[in-house]
């Protein structure tokens, strides 16, 4: 019958770790840069927790399943991304911040705001549904033109878009580019809209990958400075502690 | 449902304003007899000429294995657990119950949102949040609450179907073994129930009275609501083809 966590997003967590997100669409290139600051803050020595959305074992597998039978509505699509965040939230990322590490994470909540809005669930009501939410100690947003991010999709490793990735559940075009562009270039709207919102840090992401990490250090850097790591014992140990994973049925 | 309205904040791409069917919740804690009284109430219901569908808590699509498999892991946090029971309310909301009710059907629905309140209220003493969450929800035209005392439940069902881990709260630590622990939760949950029986208008029935006694007040109750309305039958009745 205790409290659990302050419901207030807005507020500053009390824990001792720091909390960093990046926010940005397909092809913003925000992967690659948090994994070059992750790089960097494990040379310095820190304790560093990485975690992505939709990445939970057991939503994943659902979302899987719902997307392949194309029976996911915009509201069921918002819920089970909750739930994800929710399970990681609780398992992954406040842990490590009550033990006074740093936290990365690729996508938080302000995807669900930009993505879920556009998909058409109520903005106030998706805002809602994350108010358990802690606030980021920093979050970057990588805003690119909707044209460099399709050119580096295409060009890229991955030389296609995904279904949903594209918007293609909501009929906006049969040809899937021109799809991504009109559903993406929405998010980019919405994005835009949540950078004044939550005091995004946006970072231009048409710059040099080099060039965009180095602004992106002297940031963290700078925001660091109070920071206290915690050294545990030396040697690196890739699980500091474990998940308690729910057993397969089959 | 003349008068349909969403709980909060709404389907924005779905209006609700077409729909003609009624919907029914029947609430109540755990092994207070809801299923058969469902059973009894649909058949009655389908003499009668009314399309019925009957919806239940985590038996959606979507959902059911996913719910199943969380539960037996036994670590899930508050928000997970809560979150997973509205996605699989949406689910049966979006691709059960609303077709259902624009096609003019009654609706039958096995616990409906105030099971996820009252599981909710007990873990965190907050009662914001997950109301925001069912925001979504339809608002039922009628809310049957089966009520019974714990010590009644108790008995009830330990001689049916034994106690579980999650009908008896166990995540919460609430007493050293599943019988204490059962009763704690419980008391709970009714506690919570009681106060949004007032609140939200709940028809309370008295589920400690027989079966034959709590299926009659549950038919005269929807019997009252049906003939308020203008639900069309599927079928003609068969008194009259008679005369």
């Amino acid at each position: 019958m205790t409290e659990q966590q302050p419901a207030n997003s807005n507020a500053p967590h009390p824990y001792p770790g720091k909390l960093i997100i990046v926010e940005g669409i397909d092809g913003s290139g925000k992967s690659t840069q948090l994994l070059l600051l992750h790089k960097w803050l494990e040379s310095k020595g820190h304790k560093v927790f990485f975690t992505a959305w939709n990445s939970s074992e057991l939503v994943k597998d659902t979302t899987k399943r719902g997307k392949k039978n194309k029976s996911l509505t915009p509201t069921t699509f918002s819920l089970l991304h909750a739930t994800d965040f929710a399970s990681r939230l609780y398992h992954e990322i406040l842990p490590p911040l009550k033990a006074g590490m740093l936290v990365l994470a690729d996508r938080y909540m302000y995807t669900a705001f930009a993505r879920d809005v556009v998909r058409g669930v109520s903005a106030e009501w998706v805002r809602k549904l994350y108010s358990f939410a802690i606030k980021p100690d920093m979050a970057f947003y990588f805003k690119v033109p909707i044209e460099v991010a399709i050119s580096r999709l295409l060009g890229g490793t991955r030389g296609q878009f995904k279904y949903y990735e594209a918007g293609m559940d909501m009929n906006l075009s049969q040809d899937v580019t021109e799809s991504f562009r009109t559903f993406q270039s929405r998010i980019l709207a919405q994005y835009d809209k949540i950078v004044d919102e939550y005091q995004l840090i946006t970072m231009d992401a048409t710059k040099d990958i080099a060039q965009q990490q180095d602004g992106m250090r002297r940031l963290v850097d700078e925001a660091l400075k109070d920071y206290k790591p915690r050294r545990g014992t030396h040697g690196r140990r890739s699980l500091f502690w474990r998940r308690f994973d729910v057993p397969k049925s089959e | 449902m003349g008068d349909a309205h969403y709980f909060g904040d709404g389907l924005t791409y779905l209006n609700p304003s077409d729909l003609k069917g009624k919907l029914i919740a029947i609430e109540g804690t755990d092994g207070v007899g809801r299923s058969t009284h469902l059973e009894l109430l649909q058949e009655w219901l389908e003499v009668q000429g009314y399309g019925v569908i009957t919806t239940g808590w985590t038996r959606s699509n979507l959902m059911s294995k996913t719910i199943e498999v969380a539960k037996e892991g036994n670590t899930i946090d508050r928000w997970s657990l809560s979150l997973l029971y509205a996605t699989d309310f949406a689910d049966r909301l979006e691709h059960e119950i609303i077709p259902a009710l624009r096609s003019g059907f009654i609706v039958l629905a096995d616990r409906y949102i105030y099971t996820a309140f009252a599981r909710d209220f007990v873990r965190s003493n907050d009662r914001k949040w997950i109301r925001d969450v069912f925001g979504f929800a339809l608002v039922p035209d009628l809310v049957c609450y089966l009520r019974i005392d714990v010590e009644t439940l108790a008995l009830r069902v330990i001689e049916t179907k034994a106690m579980n881990y999650w009908e008896s709260g166990m995540d919460l630590r609430l007493g050293n073994d599943l019988y204490d622990s059962f009763k704690k939760y419980q008391s709970l949950l009714i506690e919570e129930f009681d106060k949004m029986a007032v609140e939200f208008k709940f028809e309370v029935v008295d589920a400690r009275k027989s079966l034959e006694d709590i299926q009659d007040e549950l038919r005269s109750k929807i019997h009252t609501l049906l003939s308020e309305g203008e639900v069309a039958r599927t079928a003609p009745v068969v008194e009259d083809a008679q005369l």
